[in-house]
């Protein structure tokens, strides 16, 4: 058969300038623009969360409207999650897993592209209704917090409508994506790497595709209805046609706790390969970790009411969603422990990926084990609804994904950008990110045992220390990721030593076996694996 | 790639697609329809011409793109392992779009087993619908009074049309496989032919409800749930027909063969998945 007529990809020459970034096919190309585009939202969302310390940080109405307040505060929550760490733990999926798997590209590029693009259209629908209020129409956009519940929800102004859009279109973009993964995973290993040799960071993204494909249509269901209660009349969660609010709740929630699992899975999964390299020893437990990958991701679908303990179900169904979310801590401990199995009695150096990986335990740990205190349904009678709650999902979220993406990012830098970054820098990030985390949200804790309820823009004057020292800690943490930016971009820009191949003394794997930064095909023909 | 390597390794190379404007063009097209919705569904025309012109987009946007696939198959490009990757991407379409339906039949089972119920046992001092019975079909303590579907009716004689299709699809595909274009050919009409039957019939049913059992979108958790089961059932049934359509162009061009037929039995999955589902429709919706 004749291979003329039809173009195939050539292999180095690209289009170049903007239309390169546009129109590109090449999984390089596009990790790149997931990761700048989830950067870039991570200091938008960042910013607003400064906002939010800034007005709570003495008691009163300070900065802001409380109308105002609660869109910042809805938008800070959409904004981390669905633009910052889901695009940047897809950029990392982009750029490594073909180069993992000694795959050429991955398996559906145009639809890779396609997926990419739907993002910034999204985040551009959420924050429009602030855009069309400056010319006087509506009053901003999604006020309700990013679990949207109904019957605010219902209630609530046009902005509202633009959420629902937004989560369509993030919802579309997220499908086609694991698809596109677990059609990469299956069908485009190189010959010789079986399902049990492929890395643990490629394990956990199959997993985290599972995920996404079982229960983020569940939540576009849910939009949908929410929109058709808005503005078509129905009473899907209108007690007043025989339908329930609550509803909205297990549609959100039963698509909301897996969500944790899908922005957590793929550092979950790039840890052990971090912690590996700088114990200089193999990763202990690889299939322990699958199967614990496996046993998290099928309890994360049937555990989702442990946010509705104070919605009125029954004490039987209470009980019941306790001890499966409780029984999700087993599967956490293997991994905790394959993740110190790796590193004990390991010649550890401690470059700035690593301390972002021994934090990342010991963040993600405090998260964890707060985690299981609320799961308790009557602990979780006083805490629900304070800042507790606030406290905890902030050591889990950015204790866990967001120390596992910075700590990916610089352990691939050298290798993406051929060039290593300002260890310097990078400590100073490290530690400064240690000190504002725990500043900004150590207090949170204590604030939420005491009472203080979260989602209020002003707060009873017995508050005020632990707020102060809080959002004090909070521009710490904002300021201190600026130097994380500036590392990133001298970087790039070519300054600091060359990197070679291999970048770190332990590394692993395929992508460590091609030039820094690689070519722009990588394994075009398939590497043989042993 | 160097013709040269092109040639040599041309088995062993994974195609992978030249930069392409299409899959951008088709997401700009979806932001102008999701921008458009938002609006629109505020009253805006603004919002209506922004989601016409975002559709007509996505739509061109989207003939383009696949009509740049249907080219590089027709020029080879694709060997086993392509073919299998949009395989195993169709299966896990058609598994998002099952959970999707799931989560539907989900909410049906919520409103009709838990939520109207828990409405109606709700003590007359604390409820301000005290004396709501709990009913199937209901339309709820504040809703208008309607007669729901006889599925004895036009629904069963939709089910077996469907089933009748889904017939016609596989024979069809047996048929291309055994060489018979013709016969191959002739099916797929009919299939499509038994669809558009079925989507008239549904359209008449919609109107009827709407017109003289005043069962509308308003007729409270059974009208809601109603529209939105075969509502969402109907969509995907237009989308099948219009995917058949191109099929059957395509046959009629001389396309496809005992050996390279990826779309035609892709879209003959997703007709059997449509099929399924409208099972479940009929059962649930309908008949229990
Ligand atoms: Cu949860």
């Amino acid at each position: 058969m004749s291979a003329t007529d039809f173009e195939s990809a050539p292999e180095e020459h690209h289009p170049t300038g903007v239309t390169r970034w546009l129109s590109t096919t090449n999984h390089k190309d596009i990790g790149i623009l997931y990761m700048g585009f989830g950067l870039t939202m991570f200091l938008v969302g960042g910013l607003l969360s400064l906002l939010i310390r800034a007005e709570l940080f003495e008691p009163g109405m300070k900065i802001m409207p409380p109308e105002l307040y609660n869109q910042v505060i809805a938008v800070h929550g959409l904004v981390m999650v669905f633009a910052a760490l889901m695009p940047l733990t897809a950029g990392m999926a982009n750029y490594l897993i073909p180069m993992m798997i000694g795959a050429p590209d991955m398996a559906l590029p145009r639809l890779n592209n396609f997926g990419f693009w739907l993002l910034p259209p999204a985040a551009i629908l959420l924050v429009a209704p602030w855009l069309l209020a400056l010319f006087g129409t509506g009053n901003g956009t999604i006020d309700t917090g990013w679990t949207i519940y109904a019957p605010l929800s219902i209630q609530s102004g046009l902005g509202m409508d633009f959420a629902i859009f937004t989560v369509l279109l993030f919802g579309l973009s997220s499908t086609v994506f694991s698809i596109n993964v677990i059609v990469t995973v299956l069908n485009m290993r190189a010959p010789g790497m079986t399902l049990y040799k492929t890395p643990l960071f490629v394990w956990s993204w199959l997993w985290t595709a599972f995920l996404l494909i079982a229960v983020f249509p569940d939540l576009i269901a849910g939009v949908i209805m929410l929109l058709a209660d808005r503005h078509f009349g129905t009473h899907f969660f209108s007690a007043a046609g025989g339908g329930d609010p609550i509803l909205w709740i297990h549609m959100f929630w039963f698509f909301g706790h897996p969500e944790v699992y899908i922005l957590l899975f793929p550092t979950v999964g790039i840890l052990p390969h971090i912690l590996s390299t700088f114990a200089r020893k193999p990763i202990f437990g690889y299939k322990a970790q699958i199967y614990a990958f496996a046993a998290i991701g099928l309890l994360s679908v049937i555990v989702w009411a442990h946010h509705m303990y104070t919605s009125g179900l029954p004490a039987v169904a209470n009980i019941y969603f306790m001890f499966a979310t409780m029984s999700i801590s087993i599967p956490v401990s293997i991994l905790f422990f394959c993740w110190f199995g790796t590193i004990w009695r390991g010649s550890m150096t401690f470059e700035t990926p690593m301390l972002f990986a021994l934090g990342y335990l010991v963040l993600f740990g405090i998260g964890g084990l707060t985690g299981l205190v609320l799961s308790d349904a009557a602990a979780d009678q006083q805490y629900h609804g304070t800042y507790f709650v606030v406290a905890h999902f902030h050591y889990t979220l950015f204790g866990g994904p967001i120390m596992g993406v910075i700590a990916a990012i610089y352990y691939y830098l050298p290798k993406v950008t051929g060039r290593m970054y300002s260890e310097k820098l990078g400590k100073w990030h490290f530690w400064l990110t240690m000190i504002g985390f725990n500043a900004t949200f150590f207090p949170q804790f204590l604030l939420g045992i005491d009472g203080m309820p979260r989602r209020i823009p002003d707060y009873a004057l017995q508050f005020a220390h632990l707020n102060m020292a809080s959002s004090i800690g909070a521009f710490v943490l904002g300021a201190s990721q600026l130097l994380f930016l500036i590392n990133i971009i001298k970087t790039a820009a070519g300054t600091g030593e060359r990197a070679s191949s291999k970048v770190w003394e332990g590394a692993q794997g395929l992508e460590f076996t091609v030039s820094s930064p690689p070519p722009y095909h990588t394994f075009l023909l398939p590497p043989v694996v042993q | 790639m160097a013709s040269a390597t092109s040639d040599a390794h041309h088995e062993a190379h994974y195609f992978i697609p030249t930069p392409s404007p299409y899959p951008i063009l088709l997401s700009a097209g979806l932001f102008l329809l999701a921008l458009g919705g938002a609006l629109a569904v505020n009253g805006s025309s603004a919002g209506r011409w922004s989601a016409l012109i975002g559709a007509l987009i996505s739509a061109y946007a989207l003939s383009r793109w696949l009509g740049a696939v249907i080219r590089e198959n027709r020029a080879g490009a694709y060997q086993k392992q392509e073919g299998l990757s949009f395989r195993v991407g169709m299966w896990w379409f058609i598994i998002s779009e099952a959970v999707f339906f799931s989560s539907l039949f989900g909410v049906l089972f919520y409103e009709r087993v838990i939520a109207v119920p828990w409405l109606a046992s709700l003590s007359p001092h604390f409820s301000p619908w005290a004396g709501f019975k709990a009913v199937w079909p209901t339309s709820g303590p504040h809703g208008a009074p309607f007669t729901p579907q006889d599925a004895w009716g036009i629904p069963a004689v939709n089910t077996v049309i469907l089933l009748a299709s889904a017939g016609t699809v596989t024979l069809a595909l047996k048929q291309m496989m055994a060489r018979e274009r013709a016969l191959a050919t002739l099916l797929v009409g009919v299939t499509i032919a038994l669809g558009v039957t079925f989507l008239g019939l549904q359209a008449h049913e919609f109107y009827h409800a709407y017109t003289s059992l005043h069962l509308t979108l308003g007729s409270g958790v059974y009208g809601a749930t109603f529209y939105l089961l075969t509502g969402f059932h109907a969509l995907h049934v237009t989308i099948g027909l219009i995917m058949l359509c191109v099929i059957l162009a395509r046959l009629v061009e001389g396309d496809f063969s005992a050996e390279n037929h990826f779309a035609f039995q892709a879209v003959g999955w997703y007709w059997h998945f449509v099929d399924v589902v409208w099972l479940f429709v009929f059962l649930f919706v309908y008949w229990l």
